[in-house]
């Protein structure tokens, strides 16, 4: 049972649930799925934002369910960590493990590299430009496009929102230079 | 065009959401689907570095099923509500806001912007909630690096083209 419980889900059942969080949301509450309004929600609510427009509003009224949602994720991801976490490494491919090991990888356990991930990592310049550079891009990235994989992969294309298609295509475009380009540059 | 005729807005809320907005019961729901959306991300690797590496890579088929089987399902379900006029549990009819073309500058830089994050912290804003939840503490500095990030927007956007 346990054996069971722990193990990874294969992408059919994860993929068509992922995709059931946009019907479920509209009908819940006529909520449209998007985790990265959070962040602009939690800089409303928390940061200094005198003079900025963008962050005036009503966080507590527009936010408030994306807020407690987002909770729920780590809660979530609590939950699948702990009582439900997978003792093996991620069964990535060999060619993947292989192009990481050139990259100086050598832990492939858990579900980010802790050669990379990790407190006294912060201290140098490949863990600042992972973690403070690939998290402020992030940031800045979905507020600029107006939404992230949830909110445009997603919802927007779920919606046959004309932005969508573009936007999703440059994330990927981008993901692919950070890989290919950015990470070699950073991990050199 | 300026910025601000672009709609970021967040939807102007009706009266009847407004009132169950707020309501605890509400929030204790949407928390609920947050832990069941956390479960599945996590369960499913979507949160993975790793696999996010197989997939921006092309070696692995992984995250590619994952999206061949999401995208479908929501679009599906979603235009079938659209077009059956249906209504939410709370009776509202269901209402999609359309978004802004514009120049389209903000969807390919702003995206483009975004990609690069997404390959070098191996996560989009849902799964780095999933990860400081499952136990990778640090992670919490790429979150809070991320709502500078949104704050600098915020703060650029008059000046940014959209």
């Amino acid at each position: 049972m346990m054996e069971f419980l722990s193990r990874p889900w294969p992408w059919y059942v994860a993929g068509p649930l992922v995709g059931l969080m946009v019907p479920l949301l509209l009908v819940l509450g006529n909520k449209l799925f998007g985790i990265s309004s959070n962040l602009r929600h939690a800089c409303a609510a928390v940061l200094p934002t005198r003079g900025l427009a963008y962050f005036r509003y009503d966080w507590r009224r527009e936010g408030g369910w994306n807020l407690a949602l987002a909770l729920g994720i780590i809660g979530g991801g609590l939950l699948a960590g702990t009582a439900l976490r997978n003792p093996q490494p991620v069964a990535i491919s060999a060619a993947t493990v292989a192009d990481l090991q050139r990259l100086g990888l050598h832990d492939f356990r858990g579900l980010v590299p802790a050669e990379l991930f990790n407190w006294s990592a912060l201290l140098s310049g490949r863990g600042l430009a992972l973690l403070v550079g690939g998290g402020f891009l992030v940031g800045f990235g979905t507020a600029y496009a107006g939404g992230c994989t949830s909110g445009h992969a997603l919802t927007g294309v779920a919606d046959l929102q004309k932005p969508s298609m573009p936007a999703m295509a440059a994330f990927f475009v981008g993901g692919i230079i950070g890989t290919w380009v950015l990470l070699p540059l950073i991990l050199a | 065009m300026s910025a601000p005729l672009i709609s970021d807005a967040p939807p102007v809320v009706p009266a009847a959401r407004e009132a169950s907005a707020g309501s605890w019961r509400s929030l204790l729901l949407y928390f609920a689907v947050g832990v069941a959306f956390g479960v599945v991300i996590t369960k499913g690797e979507l949160i993975s570095w790793f696999r996010i590496q197989e997939m921006f890579r092309f070696q692995g088929f992984h995250m590619y099923g994952i999206f061949l089987t999401a995208l479908p399902v929501a679009i599906l379900t979603t235009q079938l509500l659209k077009r059956s006029h249906a209504r939410t549990l709370g009776g509202e009819p269901i209402q999609l806001p359309p978004k802004t073309m514009g120049r389209g500058i903000r969807y390919a830089v702003g995206g483009t912007l975004f990609g690069l994050g997404w390959a070098l912290t191996g996560a989009c804003p849902g799964p780095l909630f999933a990860l400081w939840g499952s136990g990778v503490g640090v992670i919490g500095v790429a979150i809070v690096s991320a709502m500078l990030g949104t704050w600098a927007y915020g703060w650029l956007r008059p000046r940014l083209p959209h």
